[in-house]
């Protein structure tokens, strides 16, 4: 799933543009994103505070097994990362 | 006699105008976004060959044209590429430390946010049935 800023509305035209299936949650107040202590203040258009790229793995009981934190915005963890750190998590077939 | 036009100086500067714009294409693939050598390609190649214009302007100025044009387009270069490379190598990697972010073995701080269709969603709904929650923070407005 992801979280980011942006309200419900826009995340549905987001979702149906690109047609994702996840759930694209809307964190207006930044709370969560700072319960996660991944914001970066005052890095959105006019001044907003929006959250910096992260992308956590949790097992099904919550626990983080997995983190990746970019030190370059423009370097994201690509799918097959985290595909590669959820199958060393729970190999297929368990 | 008509001197020559200096086709080089006029090529080069174009080719890094392109080097600078096509970022937004190459941004979409991550072997040309990670580090945007296509672009420092792109920039290498114009420079080369305004360096060849501005050798034949100053050096031959008999039979090219391309002093004026070519000293101008120089110094745009120069700050393009400046600037590219603040934006690249400085402003990208203003990223916070997040030294607080929840680390490996500990448990993620729960929570409950309105989807894209205004539903409310908790980690503890996607958490239950699922071998695992991949949980992704975007920069956002979209």
């Amino acid at each position: 799933m992801a979280i980011s800023v942006d309200l419900p509305e826009t995340n549905r035209r987001q979702s149906q543009k690109l047609g994702y299936t996840f759930p694209l949650l809307s964190d207006p107040k930044t709370q969560v994103i700072r319960r996660y202590d991944v914001l970066h203040p005052g890095a959105g258009p006019k001044g907003a505070d929006i959250a910096r790229p992260a992308e956590f793995l949790l097992d099904s009981n919550g626990i983080v097994r997995w983190v990746n934190l970019t030190e370059n915005i423009a370097v994201r963890a690509r799918p097959e990362q985290v595909l590669d750190a959820l199958n060393q998590l729970s190999p297929a077939g368990q | 006699m008509k001197r020559k036009w200096n086709w080089p100086i006029w090529v080069g500067f174009v080719v890094v105008v392109a080097g600078l714009f096509s970022y937004e294409f190459f941004a979409r693939f991550p072997i040309t976004r990670d580090f945007p050598w296509a672009n420092f390609l792109l920039f290498g190649t114009g420079a080369a060959l305004l360096i060849v214009g501005l050798f034949r302007a100053f050096g031959r100025p008999q039979i090219y044209r391309g002093k004026i044009f070519g000293s101008i387009f120089a110094a745009i270069v120069v700050l393009v590429v400046a600037f590219f490379s603040y934006e690249i190598f400085y402003v990208l990697r203003q990223v916070p430390p997040s030294a607080g972010a929840p680390r490996v073995g500990q448990k993620a701080p729960d929570f409950l946010l309105l989807d894209q269709n205004g539903k409310p969603v908790g980690l503890g709904d996607l958490l239950s049935g699922s071998r695992a929650v991949a949980l992704i923070f975007y920069r956002g407005f979209w």
